[in-house]
């Protein structure tokens, strides 16, 4: 019931429903992820400087209104407990009449004057220092794409070699480095939310957008688009990997390289060519659509469907199949593809490490 | 069809048709404040239903009961019916039955102006619920709108809403809108113009005060959406580009026009609310409300801080730091005359001889619930907790704790105190300390959990969820409490049915009272007062029944 107890317990509490509920086959428990543990998208268990200062300043504001919350209740049920009329109370008196009082009203008025002033004034302050106009120094600058319902993410460092990295729906970070998130939107309004470690941002289209963090642990964090998009706005969620700055360069050069062109596979990428797939779907060198996901490295992630589902070759298939039943509502069509066919594009894109 | 013969129309008339009939056409502002508030709970009923809905469906993760496209309709469904459907149109009828009866006026200013309102009211309803057949027009099975109740552009362009759901849910709130609009046009000038001899401002029942600020409100606020909607269906339907981000135009501009109507909608639909707890709570607690004229002084700065305030909808907009500096100090400013009139409340329960009928459980149930719903509000208004809070389940839970635990608590307050005055009837208290308790329950239950979910990290609008998350616990209890508010919605329809019937007869003042309406038989006669009343003081009843020390000697 009360704020304050809520406030003070609330950590333990949801690390151990957590642990108790999570199910174990489930995506954002899958045993895969490459390092770290998975950081559940509670705003109370920040992972990084935006998400910190916030987690920080809600503390003095919890602790403000909850004491606000058990003086006021308690007024309440002072008045409700010792002026309600007694059982055996016929008489027709009527309690002493009064109009009001100068000097309490004052204060009532002047003291929450108070209060908000000093809640004004440290908000102030916590937005300068969070809402940045320019890239920290030494940033990792990506620009984040929403579509609906998926992620793009093209990173736009200066110094990697041979050119721009494009992956879809799974972010991944070096730790300890600021990141620097320019935001479009391809079509509706989205908002980029991962509680642990920022605040979130609309993802507005014709509106460039910014926000920063800097993930201090290794592992991989959840969030999801906070602003509805439409009929899979369930279904766009966010994963950010962070890793050691070894491992993420490791991991930059996988992406880099130019797709697998395996022989024994050609009839599956015969069949992507030829049908729809290319239209929409980018393969380095095979296609360039731009309305999907890139799958020139599609099988370095560990979800499709916009971390809706874990990548596994049955899985796949079975979007492919029939991207409806998975996610219903989403813009990728079922092609029909007899089995031969199916199976086919399936082994092709499990090729594309 | 042939000649039928006239029936003269009276209020003798006995056959089922011509009482239909005398109701349909009448002006009487008493008739048409019951049919409000009749219409607006039928309403109450069809957004409970969607809502009873969803809370099935997030009942477990990955539930799939409903579509994700017919979870979109009624999360939009719900949300504009609660607000232009249910909401306003209870409230402005609670004000359409009351205000001539407070001020000692025969009837409102304009009474035709006010059936006329009524009646767009009832078809801008009927207009946004035929979308579940039209919406999509002829090459669809039919849809509600899906693009939530603020409609956010550019889900409401023709590229990404085809049919025309969305053209419905434009314009049955258009049309409904310009009724409220003449419904408010009709309370200021009846307020200005009407008041009995004796009334002067500062002796107005404070409700009344409340539903005058209301029309202004109304008045600055409603057009705005309007002329967005205007703007809207130019969009879809002339080609232009005032919200299509392809042709340079601007969503942010739809957010602005629409939340610098929503953030005063917010305050049309609780200081109806605040009015009726400022009438209820004195007569129960047996005293003078505290503070009256600061009452009205916060009144007045409610609603003018209110225009000020809507760019905290948008704080995660990615507007400059300087522009969400002020706003979150503008809406910071609000807290205070809300927090005055809180205390005015209980420094008029203290030192009272509270007699707790279930009107008065309802508005200590008020207080209890809306003071938490507005410290939420507080921690909202704090942008970089609001960063991480809003468009979470966070932000559901506030404002279901100000409107439903706020608003609607309020109402059944209201519908219990002035039942016995519309129809002469009391409607039964055991009943009603069930519909209170099933209420308080079901609320609790069904809102508080969502504070805790939104912490976690669920966004709003969503038609499922991943498990893992720790969302399960939270949304299985929300959803746990609607048993509980069906029961309390369905005790309150059985009492209204009941006590119509065979309720305890009222006489013309049950409770005791001070205002005007009081003075008037049970219901009251057409044009009210057999003798248009004077007023001594703001409570004239209390002048009379106590003539050695009336009110009028401390003004």
């Amino acid at each position: 019931m009360c704020v304050v107890a809520l406030a003070v317990c609330f950590p333990s509490i949801t690390h151990a429903t957590v642990a108790e509920i999570c199910t174990p086959g489930s995506p954002a428990s899958s045993a895969s992820a490459p390092s770290g543990p998975t950081i559940l998208p509670n705003i109370f268990d920040p992972h990084g400087p935006p998400a910190r200062m916030i987690h920080d300043l809600s503390w003095l504001v919890l602790g403000i209104c909850g004491g606000l919350f058990i003086l006021v209740e308690g007024m309440i049920f002072y008045g409700v407990i010792f002026y309600r009329r007694k059982k055996n109370d016929k008489s027709k008196n009527e309690p002493r009449q009064v109009y009001g009082s100068n000097p309490v009203e004052i204060a009532w008025t002047i003291i929450p004057l108070l209060i908000v002033f000093v809640l004004a004034l440290t908000t102030v302050r916590t937005i300068r220092s969070i809402e940045l106009t320019e890239a920290p120094e030494g940033a990792l600058q990506v620009v984040v794409i929403g579509h609906q319902w998926w992620w793009e993410y093209r990173y736009l460092d200066a110094t990697l070699p041979g050119g721009e990295v494009v992956v879809a729906n799974e972010l991944h970070v070096p730790i300890n480095r600021p990141v620097w998130l320019r935001l479009e939107s391809a079509d509706v309004i989205h908002s980029w939310w991962v509680p642990a470690l920022a605040g979130k941002m609309d993802v507005i289209p014709n509106h460039t957008n910014y926000t920063w963090f800097n993930a201090e642990t290794e592992g991989l964090y959840l969030g999801q688009c906070a602003e509805y998009c439409g009929n899979q706005h369930a279904g766009m969620l966010l994963r950010v990997v962070a890793s050691k700055p070894a491992d993420f360069d490791a991991w930059l050069q996988t992406q880099l390289a130019s797709a697998v062109n395996d022989t024994s596979v050609a009839m599956g990428r015969d069949i992507f060519q030829e049908y729809a797939c290319s239209n929409c779907h980018t393969v380095k060198g095979v296609s360039d659509g731009q309305f999907a996901p890139d799958l020139t490295h599609l099988m370095s992630r560990e979800t499709i469907a916009s971390g809706v589902a874990p990548l596994d070759p049955a899985t796949l298939k079975a979007w492919i199949d029939n991207p409806q039943a998975l996610k219903p509502g989403c813009n990728m069509p079922s092609l029909q593809l007899d089995t031969q066919e199916l199976d086919a594009v399936t082994a092709y894109l499990l090729t594309l490490r | 069809m042939t000649t039928a013969p006239i029936h003269p129309i009276s209020e003798t008339s006995v056959g089922f048709g011509s009482r239909v009939h005398s109701w349909v056409i009448s002006v009487d502002h008493k008739k048409l404040g019951m049919m409000y508030i009749g219409a607006g709970l039928i309403f109450f009923m069809l957004g409970g239903i969607e809502a009873t809905l969803m809370r099935l469906q997030l009942m477990k993760p990955l539930n799939d009961m409903l579509t994700p496209h017919g979870f979109n309709q009624m999360f939009t469904m719900h949300g504009t019916t609660m607000v232009f459907l249910v909401g306003m149109p209870v409230l402005l009828g609670f004000g359409n039955y009351l205000i001539p009866l407070m001020i000692g006026a025969r009837d409102m200013a304009f009474p035709r102006l006010n059936a006329f309102g009524l009646w767009l009211f009832i078809f801008g309803g009927l207009l946004l619920y035929y979308s579940f057949i039209g919406g999509d027009g002829l090459y669809g099975m039919g849809g509600a709108p899906d693009v939530g109740w603020f409609a956010y552009s550019p889900l409401t362009s023709k590229a990404f809403s085809v049919g025309h759901a969305t053209d419905y849910w434009i314009l049955g709130i258009m049309v409904s809108g310009f009724g409220s609009m003449t419904t408010a046009i009709n309370f200021m000038a009846t307020i200005l113009c009407m008041r009995c001899p004796g009334m002067t401002f500062m002796r107005m029942p404070l409700f009344v005060w409340l539903m005058f600020t209301v029309g202004i409100l109304v008045l600055l606020a409603l057009p705005v959406l309007t002329g967005a909607q205007v703007m809207l269906l130019f969009d879809r339907f002339l080609g232009a580009h005032f919200f299509d981000p392809q042709q340079q135009g601007s969503v942010i501009f739809w957010q602005h026009l629409f939340w610098f109507f929503g953030h005063p909608e917010v305050y049309i639909l609780i200081l109806p609310a605040f009015g009726m707890i400022c009438e209820i709570i004195p007569v129960f607690s047996r005293k003078v409300i505290f503070g009256y004229p600061l009452m009205v002084a916060a009144t007045l700065s409610i609603a003018f801080i209110s225009l000020g305030v809507w760019v905290h909808h948008m704080f995660s907009v990615g507007l400059p730091p300087w522009l969400n500096s002020i706003f979150a100090a503008s809406t910071f400013l609000i807290a205070v005359p809300t927090g005055m009139k809180m205390f005015n409340w209980i420094g008029t329960m203290w030192g009272g001889n509270i007699r707790f009928t279930v009107s008065m459980m309802f508005a200590t149930g008020f207080l209890v619930m809306f003071l938490f719903g507005g410290l939420t509000g507080i921690m909202l208004a704090v942008v970089p907790f609001d960063w991480q809070l809003s468009d979470s389940y966070f932000v559901v839970g506030h404002f279901h704790y100000v409107l439903f635990g706020g608003t609607m608590l309020a109402v059944f307050s209201a519908v219990f105190y002035w039942f016995p005055k519309a129809t002469g009837r009391l409607l039964s208290e055991p009943m009603g300390k069930w519909t209170f308790w099933m209420f308080m329950i079901g609320l609790t239950l069904t809102f508080f959990p969502m504070h805790l979910s939104g912490v976690l990290g669920m966004p709003r609008r969503v038609y499922t969820y991943q498990p893992g998350r720790g969302f399960e616990l939270w949304n299985l209890i929300s959803s746990s409490g609607v048993p509980f508010q069906i029961v309390g919605v369905l005790l309150l329809v059985t009492n209204i049915i009941k006590s119509l019937i065979n309720g305890r007869v009222a006489g013309p003042d049950p409770w005791d009272a001070w205002t005007l309406e009081w003075a008037t038989s049970s219901p009251p006669p057409s044009e009210n007062f057999p003798k248009i009343p004077t007023c001594t003081s703001p409570r004239p009843l209390w002048d009379r029944k106590h003539p050695e020390d009336p009110d009028c000697f401390y003004e």
